[in-house]
């Protein structure tokens, strides 16, 4: 059955404090090449049959109500991935 | 009420007739915590206290509605994001911005389901040393016309308990700057900000000053014996909670000043 992936992130100018608190833990293990992490959120909204440009529509709709704040996130990726 | 006081002496205004005519919603949530401390409170106060189920479809005969803490919906997805969706919430969106003004205040999860229902602007997230944080937090009372506030002195310093995780009210500098205009920062944290808040905010009013919001528990200082003055001393007074409950009060029998 096709999902539809919604990609949810912080916005660029909000202190990620999850994400610094990843960078912060990475270099004790000996991954040192990453100088920032950002945390966002995937969320996989599963369709019964065919995804049809109204379903998206739906699906973009509750990205924006929902599943994100827009006062604090960006949903960046509203997209289709065939199971 | 059989449970008041445990110790000490009652603190409520005298249970008037007229003042326990005045209903206060207090809203439980899957995950609610302190619904049956803020009921409390408004009977300590004086006046009779409504218990309200999210999943109501209407919100029935009462004067104020408090929106308590707790995790409503296990914090899932953002704080207060899924609670702001549920039934009784349009109801009580609708009455906020009505005419009437119904005087709404959220604590705490509260105050996230007040930012996600868009009464009130901003956004909280993690604080910003990621710690769940409790401690006895000194705030000054900024704004006394609001509906929550009004028995409170201006720059008025209280002591009431802080405990939360996601904590940290944000929002863009340009509605930072409308709400100090505005006097809408009705609270702000005093000698240490616990959270990143910006501009050291912890609480804050709609335009019209009936719906306010604070991160801090004013519930959980409203009697002698139970509140911060006798836990560390750092001041105010174990009761220092109450007058946001009495101001609602004085609000709704219209003796406000």
């Amino acid at each position: 059955m096709p999902r539809i992936v919604v990609d949810v992130m912080p916005k660029p100018e909000i202190l990620d404090p999850q994400g610094k608190a990843i960078v912060g833990a990475l270099p004790r293990l000996g991954f040192t090449s990453f100088s920032s992490v950002r945390q966002g959120k995937r969320f996989e909204l599963t369709v019964d049959g065919e995804v049809t440009e109204e379903i998206l529509a739906q699906a973009r709709d509750a990205a924006e109500t929902l599943l994100s704040n827009p006062v604090i996130e960006d949903v960046i990726n509203v997209e289709v991935v065939e199971a | 009420m059989t449970e008041l006081p445990l110790i000490g002496e009652a603190v409520a205004v005298a249970a008037e007739p007229r003042l326990a005519g005045a209903r206060i919603g207090v809203v439980t949530f899957p995950g609610t915590l302190d619904d049956r401390d803020a009921a409390r409170a408004v009977r300590l106060a004086g006046a009779t206290a409504v218990e309200l189920w999210h999943g109501d479809a209407e919100l029935g005969d009462v004067d104020a509605v408090i929106i308590p803490g707790g995790f409503s919906y296990g914090d899932y997805l953002r704080a207060g994001a899924i609670a702001r969706f549920a039934p009784l919430m349009s109801k009580i969106i609708d009455a906020a911005n009505s005419d009437a003004k119904l005087p709404v205040l959220g604590i705490c999860n509260g105050f996230q389901i007040l930012t996600e229902s868009h009464l009130l602007p901003g956004s909280m997230i993690k604080n910003d040393h990621l710690k769940f944080l409790c401690r006895d937090q000194v705030l000054r009372v900024e704004n006394t016309n609001t509906a929550w506030t009004l028995d409170y002195q201006a720059g008025q310093e209280i002591t009431i308990p802080l405990k939360n995780q996601d904590g940290q009210y944000i929002a863009d500098e340009k509605t930072l700057d409308a709400l100090e205009a505005e006097g809408r920062v009705v609270f702000r944290y005093v000698g240490f900000n616990p959270n990143g808040s910006r501009r050291d905010i912890a609480g804050i009013s709609n335009a019209a000053g009936n719906v306010v919001g604070l991160m801090p528990h004013p519930e959980h200082a409203v009697e002698p014996g139970f509140g911060p003055e006798s836990l560390d001393g750092i001041g105010g007074s174990d009761t220092d909670g109450l007058g946001f409950f009495t101001s609602v009060l004085n609000k709704i029998v219209g003796g406000d000043k």
